[in-house]
């Protein structure tokens, strides 16, 4: 009975929003404030990227908005882990541990290479497709990565909570500074240079650097809580007597 | 384009229906990143790139370690949890 | 004919998603899957967002050195479908930290079994008659005594 009427309501659901969805029509967009945006954003903004400009120029208190959500969603995960008393016995942790070499180097070789094109991405927000959010996300894993392979390695929690509050708390002296000087809050400063070199289009590049360090902070921190990886002072214990044991192993052999 | 659009449309609806009614959790968690695949494809035909880069980098990437890490939890917990009633029960 | 079919299949394809996601969170039993059919209607709503700024034989909103006076499609869903997936990120992190801790205090994950083991704990903790309870029968319901009531408050 549950499953008859849930399957009428879903076609009654899709057949409403079809019809009212018909009533748009797709490929001539209304696009009202878009076009005034496309207009006027290369002579205010100066940035090639225009879905920058938006995200950073005419909306960033949607992307403060964004950064408190991201902030509240991961301390909030942060929490409810850490009242799971889940510890992993010491046989799970000898079972982790053995990885393999190729999988814990080849780990150590894409640590660099994610970090660089991670950077990249973020520094060339405002010339390219990417951003701080992209950007981010790419640091993030780069950091989770080696983690995986070698989870003994732990993560320096305190050290990430300072990046991540750090940069935080830059992307909002950013905006006070432009009230100070008697503009709007989060009003993109400092004039835009040259259009389509690095250094052009103001306080933006600034903004992204900011969201992107801070998003790639905090996700690396609640992607080693979700897998139960703790600081590495207590792991590295157990790491040297597992390393002792197949040491001795290597050596009856 | 208008092929690959319907087999992109095609491969997103069959994944989802997939993900209501195949019988193992890493099928499903596999056809969700189909999904967020297909997605990616259809974002970039409808010039966003932007928002393709996005959703790339978060459905395949982020998203599906995120689900293989809890499903990981929840196993390992009842795999911890019957080696002990085991040693209990001896 | 070409416009309308693609009018079809975009539409199609997004309404469907949103459907079927809605329709997985109503129906389905296992609190995993009920998760991710949340990130399905999630995608969908994401996309149909971006149809809405599409137009046709238009590119990408990026300044290149070629492309002065030429049709650009809308940027602002574009930046709004940005924020979106960010959050979507977000609410996946926190749904599955409450599965596991769901998954730590009832062991199951079945949704009927949690939903009365749930509901009873909360009935018995805050001292009420539970309605879902076997034990009580259904229909003539005693009312409880005010004296046992002040009996039971004193001695805890």
């Amino acid at each position: 009975m549950r499953n008859v009427s849930a399957l009428v309501f879903a076609s009654g659901l899709a057949f409403l929003l079809m019809v009212i969805a018909w009533q748009f029509t797709v490929g001539a967009a209304p696009m009202l404030v878009g076009e005034a945006i496309l207009q006027q954003a290369a002579s205010e903004l100066g940035s090639a990227n225009l879905v920058t400009s938006v995200v950073l120029g005419y909306r960033g208190i949607d992307t403060l908005g964004e950064i408190a959500i991201l902030f509240t969603a991961s301390t909030a995960t942060a929490l409810v882990l850490s009242s799971i008393s889940d510890k992993p016995s010491s046989k799970n942790n000898t079972e982790i541990r053995d990885k393999g070499t190729i999988l814990s180097s080849s780990a150590s070789l894409f640590f660099p290479l994610l970090i660089t094109l991670g950077l990249y991405i973020v520094m060339h927000g405002h010339l390219t497709p990417g951003g701080g959010f992209q950007g981010g996300v790419i640091l993030a894993a780069a950091f989770f990565l080696p983690l995986l392979a070698v989870p003994g390695r732990g993560v320096n929690h305190s050290g990430l909570a300072l990046v991540e509050g750090f940069s935080g708390a830059a992307f909002i002296v950013i905006g006070i500074i432009a009230l100070f000087q008697g503009n709007a809050f989060l009003q993109p400063l400092w004039g835009h240079g040259e259009m389509g070199s690095l250094l052009s289009a103001g306080s933006l590049p600034l903004l992204y650097a900011a969201v992107g360090l801070k998003v790639g902070a905090e996700l690396s921190g609640l992607l080693a809580q979700l897998g139960n990886i703790t600081e590495s002072e207590e792991d590295s214990q157990t790491e040297s007597t597992s390393t002792k044991q197949t040491t001795m192993q290597a050596e009856n052999k | 384009m208008i092929w690959i659009i319907a087999i992109m449309v095609f491969i997103m609806l069959t994944s989802a229906i997939a993900v209501l009614l195949v019988d193992s959790l890493v099928s499903a968690i596999a056809a969700t990143s189909a999904i967020s695949l297909a997605l990616s494809v259809i974002f970039v035909i409808l010039k966003a790139p932007d928002v393709a880069m996005t959703e790339v980098v978060v459905g395949s990437g982020l998203s599906s370690v995120i689900l293989a890490l809890a499903l990981y939890r929840i196993s390992t917990n009842t795999s911890v949890q019957n080696k002990q009633q085991e040693q209990r029960d001896a | 004919m070409t416009s309308d079919l693609i009018h079809w299949l975009l539409y199609g394809g997004a309404i469907g998603l949103i459907v079927i996601g809605i329709v997985g969170v109503v129906m389905l039993n296992n609190i995993f899957r009920i998760v991710l059919a949340l990130i399905i209607a999630e995608a969908g709503a994401n996309l149909l967002l971006v149809i809405a700024g599409y137009r046709f034989d238009a590119i990408a909103p990026i300044l290149t050195g070629t492309s002065t006076n030429q049709l650009m499609v809308d940027p602002v869903p574009q930046a709004m479908v940005l924020t979106s997936i960010v959050i979507g990120v977000g609410i996946q992190a926190l749904a599955l930290a409450l599965v596991l801790k769901i998954y730590q205090n009832y062991k199951t994950l079945d949704m009927r079994e949690i939903h009365q083991r749930l509901s009873t704990d909360i009935d018995n903790s805050c001292g009420v008659i539970s309605l879902l309870s076997s034990e009580q029968p259904a229909g003539e319901r005693p009312l409880p005594k005010p004296e046992a009531l002040i009996n039971k408050e004193g001695d805890e």
